[in-house]
């Protein structure tokens, strides 16, 4: 069990920056998920944590130790891969006991694992089966089993679920998330999947371009995103964002005004922003309701039914589109005008930079 | 659509090989008056023909060894046996091949046709050596090169520059490699050596005509092998190498328990390849050494040619190459039976 701290972390392949100075300061025990889109870094990160990638600044220390110069077997770590890395000639009990055989331990004591980790993952009868044998969650369960058997202080994860299908993901999903219960070790995790970080992450690290967005419990990325790039990547469907502009500032309310709102006080501490600046209201699609509130008249485009809710697309005076998730099944249909409306408390507000105002 | 294709394959291979089966039971001449008569399996029998014949050594009326100057016993001739020997019908014709002493007694191993034995002796030799040492080497080479290096294609270029050029003219180039006065070789060990060395006639000399050419060889094509096995080692997947790293493998380890199993079908299908080639060893024969000196050079498909068309023995020919397919073919499927995969 270890905490891992990364400081000042950079990657370079030449003149290109890859990762550009990143802080995490991961605890023991906690499961930490670096999310973000395709070619954020993330599982460059991932790979220099690991050992795979040269460390080009920065530190990187695990359990206190630092470890930029350490070959990866010494780092106490394990590493779980999309493309499961199996051995494909060894059976899944020769695959699990790998790590074992290499270092060259005991035969006893190896089986004694092999079998403790195999009832962990519930997978004693698959043993003597060969990978080719095996669906991709079975051999993804492999591959954590070998991870397992070498009781690593960190456990990483490179997009561990993204080969399987939608049904099994969900079931591996609640599964890993058992096993860091069961396991109580520190877990890093790479997805871009933002259903896999919200719901596995004790810590979600937004990334994007090499650099950290927000770091931030799930939830207070999803109320409270920093910025309009974490506003915009996390919560499904995306936060709506509408131009506004600034007509009028106290110490605790910004008021902001476009033709789609009409003109709204919001309860955020204005900072730097002035009367005109042009700024950018944020308004998830979940906290829009039927009821009371500030309004945002529309005339309904699209409406799906999921039978929980209602997802409808309105468009608004200014042309610019809208996502409404209403709850429950509503009589809504293509053509009709409704104007949904959001406590202002629950919206987020974002000034010309796109760094999110903070709430008074 | 598939019509010429089947029409070029039947003409270039299925009915050349089918000739040479029939062929094979006739006594047909290359250039000859005579209409070629069937004659069943005479050609096999006098090619393989093989006997062996115990003697004890010559007694003098005291029974005691009659001995030859040097002191060894000495054993009736052969000639009195296999010469119209009514008693011994089946050694008609039969020469030795080579013999050993048990006791008092010689066996001596006769064969109808010696050359041919030697043949098939030396192209077996060949085989042995070369396709593990040229298999060996060629995967050595291989995993030198499968690195992300400056100037890496320059390595794969040279290593593989020698497949490119003619066997003809690889083979014209190592004679004077060989030579036995002034080649490159014997300069090359009479300067490593001040001197001292006394220069060798490779390929003129019994002893080291044979080894001579399998050096060669081996060099030759292992280049070709050396590519094969390097599309081998491109198809095992990078993530594989990664995941035994972080469990602590060493470079042998990683060796054995990633690598040498990727590897497993390219090296049943590089064995494959390198002991049919080598079985089919001709034009290194036929430009260095043409057979010698002393036949220690002979080989199967050597033997083939000369007989065929140098003899304008064509059904002698055909036999030595239905008999080379049949050896091909059953160490073909010996080799797939043992390195089967196991379930």
């Amino acid at each position: 069990m270890a905490n891992v701290a990364l400081t000042g972390l950079k990657k370079s392949y030449g003149p290109v920056d890859v990762i550009k100075g990143v802080d995490i300061a991961i605890e023991d025990g906690e499961f930490v998920v670096f999310v973000g889109p395709s070619g954020c870094g993330k599982s460059t990160l991932l790979r220099m944590i690991a050992g795979l990638e040269d460390i080009s600044g920065g530190t990187l220390s695990i359990g206190g130790r630092v470890v930029n110069d350490v070959p990866p077997k010494d780092r106490r770590i394990a590493m779980v891969f999309q493309s499961y890395a199996i051995f494909p000639h060894m059976t899944v009990r020769e695959n699990v006991a790998f790590g074992l055989t290499i270092a060259k331990m005991p035969k006893k004591e190896k089986e004694a694992k092999v079998a403790e980790a195999a009832r962990i993952l519930q997978m004693e009868h698959l043993l003597d089966r060969r990978p080719s044998q095996l669906s991709g969650g079975q051999r993804q369960r492999v591959a954590i089993g070998r991870a397992i058997v070498r009781e690593p202080a960190v456990f990483l994860f490179d997009e561990p679920l993204s080969n399987l299908d939608a049904a099994l993901r969900v079931d591996m999903r609640m599964e890993l998330a058992k096993l860091h219960q069961d396991l109580k070790a520190t877990m890093i995790y790479v997805t871009h999947d933002q259903v896999e970080a919200m719901t596995l992450a004790d810590k979600i690290v937004v990334l994007n371009a090499g650099v950290v967005q927000q770091v931030g419990t799930p939830l207070e990325l999803y109320h409270s995103p920093a910025n309009l790039f974490v506003a915009g990547f996390i919560g499904s469907p995306k936060m709506n964002l509408l131009p506004v502009t600034v007509e009028g500032v106290t110490s605790s309310s910004v008021t902001v005004g476009s033709p789609d709102l009409g003109v709204a006080m919001l309860p955020f501490r204005p900072g730097a922003v002035v009367v005109g600046d042009q700024v950018t209201l944020g308004v998830r699609p979940h906290m829009l309701g039927l009821g009371a509130g500030t309004r945002l008249p529309g005339a309904v485009q699209l409406v799906e039914r999921l039978g929980n809710e209602t997802i409808a697309m309105l468009r608004l005076k200014s042309g610019q589109e809208i996502t409404a998730a209403l709850g429950g099944d509503q009589p809504i249909r293509v053509g009709d005008r409704i104007d949904p409306g959001f406590a202002p408390t629950a919206a987020a507000l974002f000034d010309t930079a796109g760094i999110a105002l903070t709430r008074a | 659509m598939a019509g010429p294709a089947i029409f070029l394959i039947a003409l270039f291979v299925i009915v050349p090989f089918i000739f040479a089966i029939g062929l094979s039971f006739t006594n047909q001449r290359l250039v000859s008056p005579n209409p070629a008569q069937f004659v069943g399996v005479d050609n096999y029998q006098q090619l393989l023909g093989v006997a062996t014949l115990t003697l004890d050594p010559v007694r003098d009326a005291a029974g005691a060894l009659v001995r030859d100057e040097a002191g060894a016993a000495t054993y009736p001739a052969l000639r009195g046996y296999t010469r119209k020997n009514p008693d011994y019908p089946g050694l008609d014709g039969m020469r030795e091949w080579f013999s050993f002493t048990l006791g008092e007694a010689r066996t001596f191993v006769l064969a109808k046709d010696v050359v041919f034995m030697t043949a098939i002796l030396n192209t077996v030799v060949f085989v042995l050596i070369v396709a593990p040492a040229q298999g060996g080497l060629a995967l050595l080479l291989a995993l030198l090169i499968n690195q992300k290096l400056r100037g890496i294609n320059l390595f794969r270029a040279i290593y593989f520059m020698p497949v490119v050029v003619s066997i003809v003219v690889v083979s014209l180039l190592w004679r004077f490699i060989y030579d036995g006065n002034s080649g490159l070789l014997n300069n090359l060990l009479a300067f490593l050596s001040f001197g001292t060395f006394r220069p060798v006639d490779w390929l003129g000399t019994k002893e080291t005509a044979l080894g001579a050419i399998i050096v060669m060889s081996i060099w030759q094509a292992v280049g070709f092998h050396m590519v094969i096995w390097l599309s081998g080692l491109q198809t095992i997947s990078p993530t594989l190498y990664e995941a035994s790293a972080i469990e602590g493998a060493s470079k042998w380890q990683t060796f054995r328990y990633v690598t040498w199993p990727g590897l497993r079908n390219t090296a049943v299908l590089i064995l494959i390849v390198i002991t049919m080639q080598a079985f089919g060893l001709f034009s290194q024969i036929d430009v260095m050494t043409r057979g010698g000196p002393l036949d220690s050079t002979q080989t199967i498909v050597f033997q083939a040619v000369q007989r065929g068309y140098g003899k304008q023995d064509i059904s002698g020919g055909s036999t030595i190459s239905v008999i080379l397919f049949a050896i091909v073919l059953s160490i073909s499927l010996i080799q797939r039976w043992l390195t089967r995969e196991k379930r």
